[in-house]
């Protein structure tokens, strides 16, 4: 572990000394296996600490297990917008060891952390005790064995609270507000978090969170804040959805995204939409292609094994001029994979991996609150261009839990250009300016017309000959290049001569690490591209004026971004790359390394 | 006669009590077998979901089996178990003494597992009991007497052992936290 | 199908390897597991002679759980994998394995037309009547009314019957077994393995994390009331009154077997360049 290095130089400290360079934030795993409810635990210490108005996130990590097996929440709490894991954690409460070398790798601990743990659990098991962390034993199943009809987790929950300088009615407030099971057990378990609060006074070495300069009011912050919302980028992304129009989805389940399409059911059927859930995903394309052609926006969410499968209904898409948005929760490639972990390895099949020469939209949210706008961005560039959007979300985004400020409305629903009835000589495919035809729906008189893969004449009648081919291809090419696009399509941060690009949940932890840099006066300029595909040379050159080397950085094996970047792109100077895949998330010191070494070369 | 008719020419129809010694001995020792290996399977199981403490004691319960097994292995001079006829538990599926598949849980603990035994071992007492009376042959009537008394002692013994053991409270199966997926 | 072993006969745990499964405590596929390795016992077959294919949920972890070949394939395509393997290397014994929403959902399609092209495999299907894997969504043998959140109230779809499709595309050996069996399980699968042809044997294999109110198949399950028919029409007439929990052999068919499987050379390779030879200007065929 980079940073620990200076630590370890010096004496095992006592006092309260943070073990990265991020002071405000406080990361928090609490784990065990088998009924402790250690995922419930770290739900509910995320929403006590946003009661408490504080942010946070919440990523699960798990064995293979379906039920029972060992388990850790991960979460990290800060008075301002938390969108990455730190580099370590300063608490780890176990609730028992079984399995726990498993998260080794994910739970990075330091000298100058804390493990909370259960003697009668058995001794700290070696790696940990190899990384120098102290050790707090306390007897957590004779606790809550001592409170009849509580759950070990509520302990967990209070200590963890408690420690991270959480008020108790907050923590209280979150539990009450999550029971459904009846008075006794939850009279039960506020004593369990009672007394695991009780228990934290005397632990030394966690550093209690402190509120940002601008909130003033530990009490006031207690009430629920109507500014902010608790929910996962699956969600935001299924909501953005429906913000921007969607009201026909077809879903097929699959790991990481099956969510999305769990949120999106009911919600559909409140705000009048309709979710079918296909046999597979050759069904769940051809449906939402279906849909869209009847004139109703439409979705579906998949992940790389489905994509795969769906890519010759996207070409469809393409040809037809058929709007529809595929949203990719990327995870581990290739094939099966690691399903429940997080990649960004898809990004070259969405921007490349269709047959003939097929130009889609491409965009990638870049954090969880983003997901939001980005979803519903697509849905409008999907209608207004006619054209299949394929989203970029991941594991990552998808199955993470955020607290986050109520993103801005994003103006306007999704507008398609249709075609009105008995226009005279009504061409469904006519080669505009734009690119953009009239899209008659069914149901409209005077302008029928049959869509085809096929390759088509204006009038939409198949057709082998050269012109209508060039034709064609050229109407569907302009009209994803010629559009404009806005300030949307990337976020520009800082100055230098120096230049990080990146996309998707790279993005949070890129954007820490060049905090600290910056801290340090080190000044790199951030590109997060959130439009991915059409190229749009002209704003990236005007985004990196004044940049001579530019650094890409990605969580995959095979530099995907970067390689896409050279061969679409003129990148200026010699362009260097940071890429490693997953299941591992990117993390700031790393990073922080990685660019301060590439930028001193 | 085909392969597949052949193979299943074994389903005619069976009596259902043994008709020597050794054929009544023949069924015992399936009998202590079939459960040894799901004691054990049950042990892997439960060691998967790291419930430590109940995979011990299944594996325990398999190691006792066995060690049933092999009694009567001894006893007949046998070096391998003989064949038995299939469907040769009456009207059970499966043998009385064998544990069934469904009444493990993740979260059970040492209580439920003896349970489980316990049950296991009444009804194999309760087996030889109806074989014993509807025995012909004085050998194999005998056997099934002395077997049933056996697992009368088994029957107490786990009692006793379950007395000792802390009785589950209740809510003991319930999880907080939702399955996981991970394909 | 080899001769039965000149050497020491083997038992169910040759088949099986030393993984264990991540299968829930209670779940049926256990059973079923034990089903497999014990009918492979039965028909004797050597380990390393048997692959098993399977695609992805629960039920398709099972190759690794044998010590046999396998093949942990994608979603729906376990059938159109073992096809390919077994028409390419015909003395292998080539078992399928999945669950519900596996082969009947994705890989309905391919179960249709594995059913007509009868080639020799035998397709296990374990049935809980839930997506296990993805956290319980409806598969196609759910109840139209069973409430989850992808299709709240319920799907309002009439549910898959298997052996009925299984019937009408042409399967040569159609059965039904139940994992709270697995001895009566064994023995089915068992002679479905020997059967020639296109095998189907759906296992009903209760889920206890999804559905633990399939505890009741317990007493739903029953023997079939009648002995299995070599007859499609009777056949056919049973399903009509078969309310899903029949269990047996239902249908032994003798449709031949695939016949479009490898063939043994006729020719040398360098004989189809004859394909390609332009006739010289000395032959009699060049006009005058």
């Amino acid at each position: 572990m980079m940073l620990a290095t200076t630590q370890e130089q010096e004496a095992r400290p006592r006092a309260i000394v943070p073990a990265h360079a991020d002071a405000t934030s406080l990361s928090i795993a609490v784990a065990g296996s088998g009924g402790s409810g250690v995922m419930t635990a770290g739900s509910l210490l995320l929403e006590a600490a946003g009661k408490a108005g504080f942010y946070g996130l919440m990523v699960r990590t798990s064995g293979p297990q379906i039920r029972g097996g060992e388990a850790a929440a991960l979460v990290r709490l800060a008075p301002r917008p938390v969108n990455s894991l730190d580099d370590g954690f300063d608490l780890l409460i176990a609730i028992d060891w079984l399995n726990l070398h498993r998260f080794a790798d994910e739970i990075a601990l330091t000298p100058a952390s804390v493990i909370v743990g259960d003697p009668d659990a058995g001794d700290l098991p070696e790696a940990l005790r190899a990384c120098g962390a102290r050790y707090v034993p306390l007897p957590l199943k004779k606790m809550a064995k001592a409170i009849p009809g509580s759950w070990i987790n509520m302990l967990a929950l209070g200590l963890a609270g408690a420690l991270a300088g959480l008020p108790e009615r907050a923590l209280e407030a979150a539990l009450r507000a999550s029971w459904t099971r009846g008075e006794a057990g939850l009279e039960a378990n506020l004593t369990a978090l009672r007394a695991g609060i009780a228990a934290a006074t005397g632990i030394e070495g966690v550093r209690p969170l402190a509120r940002a300069a601008s909130r003033s009011n530990a009490d006031a912050a207690v009430r629920d804040s109507p500014a902010r919302w608790l929910l996962s980028g699956n969600e935001a992304a299924g909501y953005g959805a429906l913000r921007g129009g969607v009201r026909f989805v077809a879903a097929y389940p699959i790991t990481p995204a099956t969510e999305m399409l769990e949120w999106m059911a009911p919600a559909l059927a409140k705000v009048g939409g309709a979710l079918v859930q296909a046999e597979d995903e050759l069904a769940s394309v051809n449906m939402i292609i279906g849909a869209s052609y009847g004139g109703v926006p439409s979705l579906t969410a998949t992940a790389g094994p489905g994509l795969a499968l769906m890519t010759e209904g996207i070409g469809l898409a393409v040809a037809a001029e058929v709007p529809i948005v595929v949203v990719d929760v990327m995870r581990g490639g290739p094939s099966t994979g690691i399903p429940a972990k997080s990649e960004q390895s898809d990004l070259s099949f969405a921007v490349g991996g269709l047959h003939g020469d097929a130009p889609r939209l491409v965009l990638a949210p870049a954090s969880i609150a983003d997901c939001v706008a980005t979803t519903q961005w697509a849905v409008q560039l999907a209608e207004a261009l006619q054209a299949p959007a394929i989203v970029l979300s991941d594991q990552f985004l998808g199955q993470s839990r955020a607290i986050l400020d109520v993103p801005p409305q994003r103006a306007g629903v999704a507008r398609r250009l249709t075609a009105a009835a008995n226009v005279p000589d009504y061409k469904r495919y006519r080669d505009t300016e734009n690119g953009v035809s009239p899209m008659a729906i069914p149901g409209t008189p005077g302008v029928v017309y049959t869509a085809d893969g096929l390759e088509h004449t204006e009038a939409a009648i198949p057709s082998s000959q050269a012109r209508d081919h060039r034709v064609q291809l050229d109407k569907r090419q302009r009209k994803l290049v010629m559009h404009d696009y806005g300030a949307a399509w990337a976020d520009v941060e800082g100055e230098g001569e120096a230049a990080v690009i990146t996309f998707g949940s790279a993005a949070a932890p890129v954007r820490e690490a060049l905090a600290r840099l910056a801290a340090r006066g080190v000044n790199v300029r951030l590109l997060v591209v959130r439009l991915l595909a059409p190229a749009r040379p002209e704003p990236l050159d005007r985004a990196l004026d004044g940049v001579t080397r530019v650094l890409v950085v990605e969580q995959n094996h095979g530099a995907q971004f970067y390689r896409y970047l050279r061969s679409v792109y003129d990148l200026p100077g010699k362009p260097a790359s940071f890429h490693r895949p997953g299941p591992l998330p990117l993390r700031p010191a790393e990073l922080a390394d990685a660019i301060l070494a590439w930028r001193g070369a | 006669m085909n392969a597949a008719m052949e193979v299943r020419s074994a389903h005619v129809e069976q009596e259902g009590v043994p008709k020597t010694l050794a054929e009544f001995m023949a069924l015992a020792l399936a009998m202590e077998r079939e459960a040894a290996q799901r004691y054990a399977e049950f042990g892997d199981a439960m060691e998967t979901h790291n419930n430590v403490e109940v995979a011990e004691l299944f594996r325990r319960m398999a190691t006792i089996e066995a060690g049933h097994a092999q009694a009567i292995m001894t006893q007949m001079g046998w070096r391998d178990p003989p064949a038995v006829a299939s469907d040769p538990w009456l009207d059970a599926i499966e043998g009385p003494e064998t544990p069934r598949g469904d009444d493990v849980h993740y979260l059970m603990q040492p209580w439920h597992a003896l349970a489980i035994a316990l049950a296991c071992e009444e009804r194999a007492e309760r087996f030889y009991e109806r074989l014993a009376a509807m025995a012909n042959e004085p050998a194999v009537r005998d056997a099934a007497r002395e077997l049933q008394r056996e697992e009368h002692e088994h029957v107490a013994l786990v009692r006793r052992w379950m007395d000792k053991v802390e009785k589950p409270a209740e809510g003991w199966g319930v999880d907080p936290d939702p399955p996981r997926y991970t394909d | 199908m080899n001769d039965v072993a000149v050497c020491a006969p083997r038992t169910a745990q040759t088949y099986k390897s030393s993984y264990k499964p991540i299968w829930c405590p209670g779940c049926g596929d256990y059973s079923v597991l034990s089903s497999v390795t014990k009918a492979l016992a039965k028909v004797n077959v050597a380990p390393e002679e048997v692959v098993v294919v399977s695609g992805i949920g629960c039920s398709s972890r099972i190759p690794a759980y044998t010590n046999c070949y396998g093949f942990h394939g994608v979603h729906g395509r376990a059938l159109a994998a073992a096809t390919g393997l077994k028409v390419a290397r015909p003395e292998l014994t080539v078992l399928v394995a999945g669950g519900d929403g596996d082969g009947y959902s994705i890989g309905g399609n391919h179960f249709l037309h594995a059913c007509r092209r009868n080639v020799d495999l035998t397709y296990i299907v374990m049935d809980n009547h839930v997506y296990g894997m993805t956290k319980g969504q409806p598969s196609p043998t759910t109840e139209p009314d069973w409430d989850s959140k992808l299709a709240p109230g319920g799907t309002g779809m009439r549910v898959f019957h298997p052996l009925v499709i299984a019937l009408a595309a042409g399967a040569n050996f159609i059965a039904r077994a139940f994992s709270g069996d697995p001895n009566g399980t064994a023995e089915i699968i068992a002679q479905a393995i020997l059967h020639p042809g296109f095998s189907f044997v759906e296992i009903l294999s209760p889920c206890v994390t999804f559905r633990p109110e399939q505890r009741e198949w317990k007493e739903l399950a029953r023997p079939a009331p009648v002995a299995p028919t070599t007859d499609a029409a009777r056949a056919a007439r049973r399903l009509m009154s078969d309310d899903g929990f029949n269990i047996g052999v239902l249908f032994e068919g003798d449709r031949p077997t695939y016949a479009h499987g490898r063939t043994s050379p006729r020719c040398e390779l360098a004989d189809l360049e004859n394909d390609f030879v332009l006739a010289g200007v000395d032959t009699e065929e060049v006009p005058a």
